[in-house]
């Protein structure tokens, strides 16, 4: 479903991806796991389009979007959660959902879509007026994924969602992108959290220093030393 | 001697002799276009001091209306003279520059506010001026009485422009020399700190607030004592050429234009933009009104989007550049 | 001393005044809330508006209300024509190049418009009668501007709350790269800010017409009080600047009475600057 080939990118001087190819098949949940500043968000945002790759190419249903902008990506229907959430602070929480709605084809099934976040995360619902600033992080992080489902995407982004989370809100959040997964999303995680995202993935690469090192099924992963190092060196 | 201290030595002795060539039947005119050049770029390099470090005023009109008319309202109602009234003029004005600066260095007023606050200050001198005609002349402006008998030093006033020539000559220079000074001084990285971050400039004991008033305070007395010679030379005030919106906002363009961070920016910016608007004078005469104004606005539109480091600025970096790519360099990396 | 009657009735004129002064405020803060940058020449392009509904008026005979359409959508094309040539090539320059060149702006609409129309004030003659209440007398004209000024400001305000695109325009200002990622391109939401800010100029020009006369220099006039207004307000706070508005003009209304009219300028802007020292960021501030 998504292709990337041998993508450099980068901003201005510095180059944070070096020759990154990978893939993506329908239904499924990968994750790119990695040190900091390993380029794991830069890998998104050039998927997602808030930055053009200096070199290589990037597919999505054979179509080729290198270099396209954002709001055309996310017509296509990639939604990037971006790290830190993202949201409109001062924007209500149906509001935050609305505009996630923005595109055409998202408005004309607004209600439907609206109703399944709403479902699947009950306390957006009862805060629906709330700012989005004055919100938890955990129901932040709700939020920034009910505002991606809003644009009723094919593939989901996700940059470093446990990222400032209290440990039993992480457990949480895993459960929550399995039920997304479920729902029929194609998912692409981006985490620190190794062993959590190890589980709930069916394949998984290493970015290191902006290069792939290694790529393979989730389990076969979780025995590999570098994951205890990993869990050990968190 | 570098080849560019030649060059500037050679410039001041021409400059200082200027009014000694004969320059035919249009000298007075001349000399009255190089005046008004030498007392607006010493302007505009006062208003420069503020602006190189990020306090971007738009009511510098304010300092120039008030030292400029405390100079003539001193003379005409109190016959003080300009020497005594002049200096007035000039602590009045720090004063005023004093009080709105207050507030804002304290508060961290900055940027867009600043740049909107001080225009508000402009716009009320310029409303004062205008409201309390009955000593002020209101918007037709003020003639400065003469001194009869006793013109002359006495009153700076005088019949011949090349002595007011040689007055703007040394304003303008000593206006270059306290740039200088400043560039030279403790207060310029002080300033360029404060300007990059202010909290983290009062971090490191810099005394943000001090510096940032003492730097107004400096550049609104000079900016008054280029009121204080603009009085005297013109011997004419009004409202709208000498405060408000309209002269602050030339001022500034001037400066951009030539370059802010450069000493002799203003000085370029100002000669090119007085030279500009006289040629236009002359070449529209008064045939179309306005339309001199008109391509004036428009030409400094244009420059904005083209050229924002400024005519100087941006031929100081080509020069540069073209000195770092000279043969028998040898490149290293990009 | 002076009759209670005409304070109160400088009060009453004060809350007309402030209707169109918050509509003003309004437009500016609405693009520099949005876009970062402070149209300087702003109220000149009300000034345009002005003479566009003049000129509409008088030389064309259309009748008032058309010519306050017409208005609209000069302002409209205005601002987008604006944003397009002047505001979207300095978008990343430093803020002193940005007011600079809508300050040129400034110059140049006053010069061509001395150029084209002189130096004469025009004004329409409206003839609307005078209502009396209670023995204040109120101008059904400055009554009528004012009820127009709050619809378009509630119109405004459902736009900005209601549909996708006003919403959006919201965001934004928060977050530029968020709302791309929800297929919303940011310079089309700018432009699209731009042409509402010069709409709403539109409106202003058309309810200003038919109480004060435009001239060249009418933008000298009540552009720095729209900016005081907005700073006053806290720049890019749309309640404060509405706010601040109708303080303002009660200032000037009733000063105005009791001194003269110039001075309740000054006395408003010297209540600006005593304001500023005790509420440095506006009386509203947006706390950050």
């Amino acid at each position: 479903m998504l292709e990337l080939s041998q993508v450099t990118a980068g901003y201005g001087a510095f180059t944070a991806l070096w020759d990154v190819s990978l893939r993506v098949a329908i239904g499924e949940a990968v994750a790119v796991v990695g040190p900091n500043g390993a380029g794991k968000t830069t890998l998104l945002r050039a998927i997602s389009g808030l930055i053009a790759p200096r070199a290589g190419r990037i597919a999505f249903e054979g179509a080729d979007l290198t270099g396209h902008p954002a709001y055309d990506i996310v017509a296509h229907g990639i939604a990037h959660v971006p790290e830190g959430r993202r949201l409109f602070p001062l924007l209500t929480v149906a509001e935050n959902l609305k505009m996630g709605a923005f595109l055409p084809t998202a408005r004309a099934h607004f209600r439907e879509s609206l109703e399944r976040v709403y479902t699947l995360f009950p306390v957006l619902a009862e805060r629906q007026r709330q700012r989005a600033g004055s919100l938890s992080g955990g129901e932040q992080q709700m939020l920034a994924v009910g505002r991606a489902l809003m644009s009723r995407p094919k593939l989901i982004l996700f940059d470093e969602p446990s990222m400032g989370l209290a440990p039993v809100m992480v457990l949480r959040l895993f459960d929550m992108i399995a039920r997304v997964r479920e729902g029929g999303f194609t998912i692409l995680i981006v985490e620190q959290n190794v062993r959590q995202v190890l589980k709930l993935v069916d394949r998984a690469y290493l970015l290191e220093v902006g290069r792939i090192k290694v790529e393979g099924r989730a389990a076969d992963l979780a025995e590999q030393d570098f994951v205890r190092q990993a869990y050990v060196g968190l | 001697m570098t080849p560019l201290r030649v060059v500037g030595l050679l410039a001041l002795v021409a400059l200082a002799l200027g009014p000694m060539l004969p320059l035919g039947a249009a000298q007075e005119y001349i000399w009255h276009v190089i005046i008004q050049i030498f007392l607006w770029s010493f302007v505009g390099n006062a208003w420069s001091l503020m602006g190189r470090f990020g306090l971007v005023s738009l009511g510098h009109g304010a300092f120039l209306g008030v030292g400029a008319y405390a100079t003539v309202l001193f003379w005409n109602y109190y016959g003080m003279t300009p020497w005594l009234g002049g200096v007035l003029a000039v602590l009045v004005t720090v004063v005023l520059a004093l009080v709105v600066a207050y507030p804002c260095s304290r508060f961290q007023v900055v940027g867009h506010y600043f740049a909107l606050v001080t225009l508000a200050v402009g716009e009320v001198i310029r409303l004062l001026i205008v409201a309390e005609r009955d000593w002020t002349g209101g918007s037709l402006g003020l003639t400065l009485k003469t001194g009869g008998a006793a013109s002359g030093w006495w009153t700076l006033q005088f019949a011949d422009k090349r002595v007011f020539y040689y007055v703007g000559l040394a304003a303008w220079l000593f206006g270059l020399w306290v740039w200088w000074r400043v560039d030279r001084s403790m207060a310029r990285s002080a300033m360029e700190a404060i300007g990059e971050d202010e909290t983290a400039a009062a971090s490191v004991g810099i005394r943000v607030t001090r510096f940032k008033m003492a730097i107004t305070a400096l550049s609104a007395a000079l900016t008054a004592l280029g009121g204080v010679l603009l009085a005297l030379y013109l011997a004419y005030v009004n409202p709208d050429t000498l405060s408000g919106i309209g002269v602050s906002l030339r001022i500034v363009f001037a400066v951009v234009l030539g370059g802010m961070y450069s000493l002799l920016g203003p000085f370029v910016g100002t000669a090119l933009t007085i030279a500009l608007s006289e040629y236009l004078r002359i070449y529209f005469g008064i045939k179309l009104i306005g339309i001199a104004e008109t391509i004036y606005g428009l030409l400094l539109i244009i420059f904005i989007i083209f050229l924002p480091a400024g005519i100087y600025g941006s031929l100081a970096e080509a020069v540069r550049r073209r000195v770092r790519r000279a043969p028998g360099r040898v490149a290293i990396g990009t | 001393m002076i009759d209670p009657i005409f304070i109160l009735e400088a009060v009453v004129n004060g809350i007309l005044l402030g209707g169109v002064l918050a509509l003003l405020a309004l437009g500016l803060n609405l693009i520099f809330g949005v876009i970062d940058i402070v149209w300087i020449a702003y109220v000149d392009l009300v000034a345009l508006c002005m003479y566009a509904v003049y000129f509409l008026v008088t030389h064309y005979g259309w009748p008032l209300w058309l010519a306050g359409l017409g208005s609209i959508a000069v302002g409209a094309l205005l601002g987008a024509v604006v944003h397009l040539l002047i505001i979207t090539p300095i978008l990343a320059s430093p803020p002193i190049n940005q007011l600079l060149a809508t300050g040129g702006l400034l110059f140049f609409i006053q010069s061509a418009a001395t150029l084209f129309w002189s130096t004469d004030h025009r004004s329409i003659r409206v003839s609307m009668p005078t209502l009396e209440v209670g023995g204040i007398f109120i101008s059904v004209t400055r009554l009528l501007a004012f009820g127009l000024a709050i619809a378009v400001m509630i119109a405004l305000y459902v736009f900005l709350t209601r549909t996708y695109t006003g919403t959006a325009i919201r965001a934004v200002s928060q977050d530029r790269e968020a709302i791309a990622l929800m297929g919303a391109r940011p310079q089309r939401l700018y432009l699209v800010t731009s042409a509402v800010g010069g709409a709403m100029a539109g409106v202003a020009g058309a309810l200003l017409i038919i109480q004060y006369a435009v001239h060249p220099y009418f933008g000298g006039a009540f552009g720095p009080l729209t900016f005081m207004i907005c700073v006053l307000g806290g720049l890019g706070n749309m309640v404060g600047a509405f706010v601040a508005a109708f303080i303002m003009a009660q200032v000037i209304s009733v000063g105005g009475v009791i001194v003269s009219t110039e001075m309740g300028y000054v006395i408003a802007f010297v209540i600006f600057i005593v304001l500023m020292f005790v509420r440095p960021g506006g009386i509203f501030a947006k706390r950050a």
